[in-house]
């Protein structure tokens, strides 16, 4: 077991994602960041799917109650074991009764720990990733119990540090295709779609991020149809609504911009204030 | 079953939007649902979901879609594949509702308003037969088509922050049942014991899209009775089947 001494601003497990009862109701979920979330997977020798701990802005604290193959990676919150630095992006192996701290960021909005073949805890229509109504937990508490492998077979772990291009930080590149509905904003609406630099508001978490900057508009809401992680809505108000990994599976507004999956991992590691410009790409 | 002009897009690169006309008609639902089961029964392992709304379907890939162009032709030529799916059978669901004051919060608001008893408001509602065009907004919440136009009533201007699980709603032109407690913008006008879903099922709402809903008015007493049958897993929801 793993115990939880400080949860966090906003912890929760999670795999890939629940898929296949997107027409029961169900969200996708899944990790934020699933290109680091699969890294710390793969160094460890798990599947990617595996569930890994996603840790939102730090200030996490975790006590190992047994010996452990662990791989950090993702945003930086500067982590430590027993006080020692830990380094990211290499598999290292945690005692029993260490402590693991995540305490604030000196890059990225999510981090992400994988441990030896991967969280244990309950799963739920296919995945372990938490949801409200679907898992009986939906982000971690203080002193919750999270379960491990008890009996894990030895495998080949990798031995190198992988360093992550700095890009998928510091870029403020948000790669996107025209969503359904971009025919119909005209030119001007185009024009300032690519041309404003949009800032994340305080709205920003697993379900959507609400940018700051409106575009004029007088398009209303549209007859009800489907919607995905990466889809930029467009309210009635002008404001734009970058969904995530949490969103529902349908929505009403026009999907102007749908965002490419590495542009959703960029973006999951951005956070309130971040400022970022769309850029337009084709499909091949 | 008319033929309808059918139009295949691109939605990003993992997903491709077929849409029909946008209108609410059963007709066209019929339309999307056999196709939906058409895809369903080729069996294409690179599609992980399928979801069917008033007038779209979006077809989800688990990946990156190599050739776009290439999945929307095999789309294309699934639809025109004459082999009539397994018709899944559809049924019709009888839920019972309790509209007691206590759980009609805004019953007294619609009747002054719409200058309908509350009784009238309760026959209006029950002897209407809705149509489940799909299943979204939350895990397990129904969007049903058929209330009568004189029920319907705007949403409030702003949500509540908390709708009991069951709260029985309506909103705008439409109605429908909220499965979990959830913020929300609709006109309750009672609730219903029935579990809309559950997540220990692989199949985990007993509805699906082209099934039929019935209200059935129980009073309180009722109510507090099946709701411990469902509770204990006792309760069995009465159903036909029904026939094209």
């Amino acid at each position: 077991m793993i115990k939880v001494i400080s949860s966090g601003f906003y912890s929760s497990i999670q795999d890939l994602g629940r898929y296949g009862y997107g027409e029961f109701g169900v969200p996708v979920s899944g990790a934020m960041d699933q290109f680091t979330a699969k890294l710390a997977n793969q160094l460890l020798g798990n599947t990617t799917n595996a569930a890994v701990l996603e840790i939102t802005l730090g200030n996490c604290k975790l006590l190992f109650e047994k010996q452990l193959d662990i791989c950090i990676s993702g945003a930086d919150f500067l982590p430590k074991i027993n006080g020692e630095k830990a380094i990211l992006n290499k598999v290292i192996t945690i005692q029993k009764d260490d402590i693991l701290t995540f305490d604030r960021p000196v890059f990225g909005a999510r981090c992400y720990l994988a441990i030896g073949g991967g969280f244990q805890t309950e799963r739920v229509l296919k995945s372990r990733s938490y949801y409200k109504s679907i898992t009986n937990v939906e982000r971690l508490q203080k002193n919750d119990l999270l379960p491990i492998h008890e009996n894990l077979l030895p495998k080949t772990r990798s031995l190198s540090i992988i360093k992550v291009n700095a890009e998928h930080f510091t870029t403020n590149i948000i790669k996107v295709y025209e969503g359904p509905e971009y025919n119909f904003l005209d030119l001007e609406q185009q024009k300032s779609l690519v041309n404003t630099t949009f800032t994340i508001s305080k709205e920003n978490n697993r379900m959507g991020y609400r940018l700051n900057e409106l575009i004029v508009n007088d398009l209303g809401a549209l007859i009800t149809s489907a919607v995905l992680p990466g889809t930029v809505q467009l309210t009635p108000a002008g404001e734009l609504i970058v969904l995530m990994r949490d969103c529902q599976v349908t929505g009403g507004y026009p999907r102007i911009l749908q965002l490419t999956e590495s542009a959703i991992n960029i973006l999951a590691q951005k956070s309130s204030g971040d400022r970022f410009n769309f850029r337009i790409v084709r499909l091949n | 079953m008319g033929h309808f002009n059918v139009t295949y897009k691109p939605y990003g690169n993992r997903a491709i939007l077929i849409e029909w006309p946008v209108k609410i008609d059963e007709n066209i639902l019929k339309d999307i649902i056999s196709f939906k089961n058409k895809i369903k029964n080729n069996n294409i392992k690179v599609i992980v979901d399928i979801i069917n709304t008033y007038n779209s379907l979006t077809i989800i890939y688990n990946d990156t879609i190599e050739n776009i162009y290439d999945e929307i032709s095999k789309l294309k030529s699934i639809k025109e594949q004459k082999i009539l799916a397994t018709s899944e059978q559809n049924n019709l669901w009888n839920i019972p509702v309790c509209y007691d004051g206590h759980f009609g919060i805004d019953l007294q608001e619609i009747s002054e308003t719409k200058k309908l008893t509350i009784d009238e408001i309760i026959d209006l509602h029950t002897s209407a037969i809705y149509t489940v065009y799909f299943i979204g907004f939350l895990p397990g919440f129904l969007y049903l088509g058929g209330m009568d136009k004189r029920l319907h009533f705007p949403r409030k201007a702003s949500p509540r922050l908390n709708v009991a699980k069951g709260s029985v709603g309506i909103g705008g032109s439409q109605t429908g049942i909220y499965p979990s407690q959830s913020a929300g913008g609709w006109n309750i006008i009672g609730n219903s014991p029935i579990s809309f879903f559950n997540v220990t099922s692989d199949n985990p709402c007993f509805a699906k899209a082209g099934d039929k809903i019935k209200f059935s008015p129980i009073d309180y007493h009722e109510y507090q009775h099946i709701d411990l049958q469902v509770a204990n897993g006792m309760y069995k929801l009465t159903k036909e089947g029904l026939h094209d």
